[in-house]
């Protein structure tokens, strides 16, 4: 079984290696997303500081979202989901392997790049390291919900839209606690308890979104 | 022993099928013969348990294949239409990598062995043309003697003569040796086939 | 076990029909009722005067779309282990009377805002909550609606819902803690109660309740009518 699935986490790592503009391409959006909002609500360093780690939190659940497609569609199309269906391991942790491996490649990099952005922002360095937690926490369980969301909408029209729509409110929890987290130590008051929240909904997602997971691929295959 | 009893299959609205049943021993080698759209594909992605049939069930050494879920499939090689190999790897690392999913051991030289059977080019799958994609997906039955159920959609499509007599020969091997096969194929194969079922009837 | 004998679409549709026009007249009589009592019968706020009148449809709305979202799930849930089909129809046929009862709950919450604290819209934690209830109902209905096979449709639903139903706790308090953080303003509920203004306000809700049934069979008769050959 975890032969199975250190495979899966290989293949899907060699597969993005050798696809590397497309991994680049979501982080890149991330960074883009983020120099947006100066732009659009003024470069007053204040106000900048003050909203910085929402501004990151938001770029990063924009960012995973564009990311999530990635997860399925393309075994899907070319056939080797089937496969993946029908193996020997369960499915559950034939999913929980290709959720890691996408954490790996589109979650884990925002986490070494949200300081650069904490730069542009100006927000006290005493700060990314609870930043850097708080993203380093909350993006598996991004990967997590939006793993469901995509498997559920495999090969439909509606497609990146209807996934964004279907997730956004499920994530709002981890935005929260997250944002939440660098607010409260930016406030001196020391986000904790946050991280602690975080950290619960990170286990619980990782003990029970597999199997959404799962029964949701099935239901899309069929 | 794979049974079906009292298949029915409804795709889009429509019933492709009710009340089939089958059974599949060892050494068997059924044909599934029908025109497009009769069902052919449905009634083996039911038999491998991707598709739920609308009523009915199919049973492996007696227990519902629903029930084993992966106990299952681990007797089960599908090949469906799709190549279900990725582009970006090379034919080599598809197969060791599907081989490993399916829980089928494999050493480099035996994945190699295969390979060169079916005349696979070395190389990214990207490169190659369909033919030659088709090939690279079938290099897996000779790395498959130790899974009892071959489930295969359309084989031969695509395939020149001297991949098509192979499939053939690894397709009757095995069924001499205890295996399982079902199969569909527009082409006048040329196995010996033991049963036939017929869905458009 | 005569509950699996009404399972069967055909069986429950008439039934649904006697049922829909039974609870539609509940629903009227109610809702006269219950407005009568909110409008001109109890009294008037000590706090707040004759706006705060607009609870007894904000009020049972919010309630209403929190309850069908649970009821929802319950039938998705029990197509999804049961695989009977009349559960996920009546799943399908709740969501937009759902949806429409946030909806509801976040307009007169709305219009209460204007006189009680001069803008129309406040992040308070429940109007922010009922915003992203009426996101999960639109997701559920969003998806349904892209997928062309309905026996998929209604069991990635399923997945969703339950998903949903879930996650609605977590998001409720989360929204709560995220309130008290930023120290927006809160809807007061004053502490005690008038009794007639809560009798008003229960009416309300059973007339909301008698509503959504009615709503809802008549929308699970149409389902039937659409995918069964009756």
């Amino acid at each position: 079984m975890l032969e199975t699935a250190r495979c899966i986490v290989h293949r899907d790592l060699l597969l993005a290696l050798r696809r590397r503009s497309d991994v680049a391409i979501a982080l890149l959006f991330f960074v883009i997303v983020a120099s947006l909002f100066p732009l659009g609500i003024g470069a007053e360093p204040n106000l900048l500081r003050a909203i910085a780690p929402g501004v990151i939190w938001v770029a990063a659940l924009l960012s995973s979202i564009l990311s999530l497609h990635r997860v399925f569609e393309a075994d899907h199309a070319d056939g080797t989901l089937e496969q993946m269906l029908l193996g020997a391991a369960p499915l559950g942790v034939t999913v929980a392997a290709k959720t890691l491996a996408h954490w790996l490649v589109s979650g884990l990099p925002l986490v070494a790049i949200a300081p650069l952005i904490a730069l542009q922002y100006d927000l006290d360095a005493a700060l990314y390291g609870i930043l850097a937690l708080s993203l380093l926490l909350g993006t598996p369980v991004l990967s997590l919900i939006g793993a469901v969301a995509a498997a559920l909408t495999l090969g439909l029209r509606g497609g990146g839209v209807l996934l964004a729509l279907l997730v956004l409110p499920l994530y709002v929890p981890v935005l929260i606690m997250g944002a939440g987290a660098v607010e409260m130590a930016a406030a001196g008051l020391g986000g904790q308890g946050q991280l602690l929240l975080l950290a619960a909904l990170l286990v619980v997602a990782m003990a029970f979104a597999p199997w959404a997971i799962a029964a949701a691929l099935r239901i899309s295959s069929e | 022993m794979l049974e079906a009893t009292g298949l029915e299959c409804q795709r889009g609205g429509r019933v492709l099928f009710r009340a089939l049943s089958l059974a599949l021993a060892p050494g068997d080698v059924l044909r599934l013969a029908g025109a497009n759209g009769s069902g052919k594909t449905s009634l083996l992605r039911i038999l491998c348990g991707l598709l739920e049939p609308a009523a009915g069930e199919v049973t492996w050494q007696g227990l519902s294949i629903a029930s084993l879920r992966e106990e299952y499939s681990k007797n089960v090689l599908y090949l469906g239409h799709a190549a279900a190999v990725k582009e970006d790897l090379t034919a080599a690392e598809n197969l060791r990598i599907s081989t490993r999913i399916a829980g089928v051991s494999t050493t480099g030289k035996s994945i190699l062995e295969a390979l060169d059977r079916y005349g696979v080019p070395k190389g990214l799958v990207r490169r190659m043309s369909q033919g030659q994609r088709r090939r690279a997906a079938l290099a897996r039955l000779a790395l498959s003697a130790s899974v009892p159920v071959w489930l295969l959609d359309e084989p031969f499509t695509a395939l020149d003569k001297s991949a098509s007599a192979l499939t053939e020969e690894l397709v009757a091997a095995h069924a001499k040796a205890g295996g399982m096969v079902a199969y569909t194929t527009h082409h006048a194969a040329n196995i010996s086939d033991r049963k036939v079922i017929q869905l458009d009837a | 076990m005569k509950l699996f004998w009404y399972s069967s679409p055909q069986t429950f549709y008439p039934l649904a029909g006697t049922l829909a026009k039974w609870t539609g007249a509940l629903a009227v009589v109610l809702m006269v009722v219950g407005l009568t009592i909110g409008f001109f019968v109890a009294p008037t706020d000590a706090q707040q005067g004759e706006a705060y009148r607009i609870i007894y449809i904000h009020v049972p709305a919010a309630w209403m779309s929190m309850f069908i979202y649970v009821v929802m799930a319950f039938w998705a849930g029990a197509g999804l282990a049961f695989n009977t089909r009349l559960s996920a129809m009546m799943a399908r046929a709740l969501a937009p009377t759902g949806a429409l009862m946030t909806f509801i709950a976040l307009w007169t919450g709305s219009l209460w805002g204007k006189p009680t604290w001069g803008t129309y819209w406040v992040w308070d934690a429940r109007l922010t909550s009922e915003l992203i209830l009426l996101f999960l109902y639109l997701g559920f209905m969003a998806l349904q609606a892209s997928i062309d096979d309905p026996r998929r449709a209604d069991r990635a639903g399923a997945v969703l819902a339950l998903v949903g139903v879930v996650n609605i706790p977590i998001i409720y308090y989360s929204v709560q803690w995220w309130n008290t953080l930023h120290q927006g303003a809160t809807i007061k509920r004053s502490s005690s109660i008038e009794s007639t203004m809560l009798t008003g306000m229960l009416v309300m809700v059973l007339a909301f309740w008698m509503y959504s049934i009615a709503a809802s069979l008549v929308r699970v008769r149409c389902i039937i009518r659409e995918r069964e050959a009756l």
